[in-house]
């Protein structure tokens, strides 16, 4: 994405802390090129603003109320650059892996400031290469490592629903977007099965198909269906076809 | 020095274990021996007094040869070269003995019957010598299981003296950070409150450099600690912050760890305040009754909030420094229900040293 010869750079500070967002604004007021069309104290505003009003630079705090800074990058997509700002260094890595333009630690100097601006500027021009992640891997980019998920944070339009994965049922493929069935309720969320099923824990997430991952606690009984093929009956009704392999997979955990 | 002649106690109850081994001796002196019943007591009770005390010298030989690192070559020709002197020495006795007692009218003859009777005394006295040996080597290793578990007391006292050490005293470095962001945004919007920042960050940070060192402090201490911290966080969080606090009067002059309530502040804010948008607030209460401090900390929280790291790290960290110094005499819970989080704290008061010193003073004056 470059931006039009002209056109402001639009900017949108996240940050919990007014006063930290006072910082980085009055470092951006320095660069009239800059346009700051919102601040935003918390996650769902962040991503309701990025959604909506389509930023080419997000300041993104890490630790917030509602949604954590990269819960956010995961709802927004690859869109715009990216600058976390946070007073924690144990995020970098994660940053990158999710190609974050930059990360500055607080408190932020200047200097730091000036440089991480540039970087921007020129992944916004188009000569840093910006290698996005396609939105389907970025949540997998974005989750603790070494962790399995305890929820999964989804964007519909400009508004966020976290989705416990205790109260998950199960996750149908469908093309590139994972339908998360919850409580009755589908939601539809850009990633791949086969990332969502790494970032489950194994032990009670079970891909049964090519296109099912089920919570294992809502498997009621298998039943035989056709001739070589199963179905899984959930304790909430819904019927779900299970592959030979799932099949083997599924006998192998129920019989232990 | 041998363990049997550290206490004199000891001592008396070693050679209370000798009296029935005299009995023996003076049935078979009296009986096989074919002395009378007099003549053997009279030899058997001084003999056997005296190789009491001949079979207490085993305790060297045992030392020098312990059963677990010694050939068995070496372990027989040490005891049964032993034994050999011991009875040896036995047998010189009982014929000094005899001789003396047949001075008297009433054991005239005992040297010359007592000396038909050597071969078993001999006899009796390795066996008794041997005995002896057995009876050192459970002492020794009664003694060895002792001091084992004396530097494993020591070791595991040095650990969490290490660990307490460690345990205590730790400013978290992130609060620092954001603190200094705060005052660097401060320094162009308002100067004064910039300053008015620095000093209570300097004060905070000063408060808790000082009391690592102290093994307890009042507790009105560490609240004026926990309302410096508040003061600096109050500036970044703004009306997002809400403190009560509830504590009873008699409760400040009570004892505790330093720095043992500030982490549970700062948890309160850290997982709560930071995570509610609008804010919460943060209750502390304290109470004293029956020689016991009753602490709690309440604060509202999102139970939907982002995981954070570090979660509960703090938490137990109190929890072991509690466990560490308290043993069972303190308690620790923490629990969630609903939106609010609550940690309770149990400890016992302890006397401040000023109030016992003063108490000697007085004493002294008395008398």
């Amino acid at each position: 994405m470059s931006i039009p010869e002209g056109r402001k750079i639009r900017a949108v500070i996240v940050d919990d802390e007014d006063l930290a967002r006072q910082v980085l604004r009055e470092f951006i007021s320095a660069h009239p090129e800059i346009e700051i069309v919102a601040e935003c104290a918390n996650g769902f505003e962040a991503v309701k603003a990025a959604s909506e009003l389509k930023p080419d630079l997000v300041f993104l705090d890490i630790q917030m109320p509602k949604l954590d800074g990269f819960e956010v990058l995961e709802l927004i997509g690859p869109g715009p650059a990216v600058i976390f700002v946070t007073a924690y260094d144990t995020f970098a890595i994660r940053a990158f892996e999710v190609h974050a333009v930059d990360y500055l630690l607080k408190p932020i100097g200047a200097a730091r400031f000036e440089a991480a601006l540039e970087r921007a500027k020129e992944r916004l021009s188009g000569k840093l290469p910006s290698a996005p992640l396609p939105a389907m891997d970025l949540a997998a980019a974005a989750r603790p490592p070494q962790q399995y998920l305890d929820r999964i944070p989804v964007r519909e339009g400009a508004s966020v629903s976290i989705i416990p994965v205790a109260k998950l049922d199960y996750a149908e493929a469908q093309d590139d977007y994972v339908a998360l069935a919850c409580q009755g309720k589908k939601h539809l969320k850009q990633q791949t099965i086969s990332s969502l099923e790494a970032a489950l824990d194994p032990s009670r997430f079970l891909r049964i198909h090519r296109s099912y991952i089920v919570n294992l606690e809502r498997v009621a009984r298998i039943e035989p269906y056709g001739k070589d093929s199963f179905v899984a009956v959930l304790n909430t009704g819904a019927q779900l076809p299970v592959s030979r392999a799932g099949h083997q997979r599924l006998r192998a955990f129920l019989d232990r | 020095m041998h363990p049997i002649l550290i206490q004199l106690r000891r001592l008396v109850y070693y050679l209370l274990g000798w009296i029935p081994l005299a009995g023996m001796l003076a049935y078979l002196l009296a009986e096989p021996g074919g002395l009378t019943w007099v003549e053997a007591l009279s030899v058997a009770f001084p003999l056997c007094l005296l190789y009491a005390f001949v079979c207490l010298a085993a305790w060297y030989p045992c030392l020098a040869t312990p059963l677990e690192r010694s050939s068995v070559p070496r372990f027989l020709i040490t005891h049964v070269a032993g034994a050999a002197v011991a009875s040896a020495l036995w047998l010189f006795a009982a014929r000094t003995l005899g001789r003396t007692l047949a001075g008297f009218p009433r054991f005239a003859g005992l040297d010359v019957r007592l000396y038909q009777d050597l071969p078993l005394l001999f006899g009796t006295g390795v066996l008794l010598y041997l005995l002896a040996v057995g009876f050192h080597y459970v002492l020794l290793a009664v003694e060895a299981s002792r001091q084992a578990e004396a530097r494993l007391m020591q070791a595991s006292l040095l650990a969490r003296d290490a660990e307490l050490r460690a345990l205590k005293a730790q400013v978290n470095p992130h609060f620092l950070f954001n603190s200094l962001n705060s005052i660097s945004a401060l320094t162009a919007s308002d100067p004064a409150k910039a300053r008015e920042m620095c000093v209570l960050l300097g004060d905070f940070l000063r408060r808790t450099l000082g009391l690592g060192e102290k093994p307890a402090i009042p507790l009105e201490e560490e609240m004026s600690l926990i309302h410096a911290f508040l003061a600096v966080e109050k500036i970044r969080y703004g009306d997002r912050l809400h403190m009560e606090e509830t504590i009873d009067r008699e409760a400040l002059s009570a004892e505790v760890p330093p720095l043992l309530l500030q982490p549970l502040v700062e948890n309160a804010v850290v997982h709560g305040i930071a995570n509610l948008v609008g804010g919460g607030w943060i209750r502390l209460s304290a109470g004293r009754h029956d020689g016991l401090l009753d602490l709690t900390i309440e604060n509202q929280f999102d139970p939907e909030a982002p995981p954070r790291r570090r979660s509960g790290v703090g938490l137990a960290n109190v929890r072991q420094r509690l466990e560490a110094r308290y043993g069972n005499r303190a308690s620790f819970s923490a629990s969630a229900t609903g939106d609010r989080f609550r940690v309770a704290v149990t400890l016992p008061t302890e006397t401040l040293p000023v109030q016992d010193s003063a108490r000697l003073e007085v004493k002294e004056k008395d008398s």
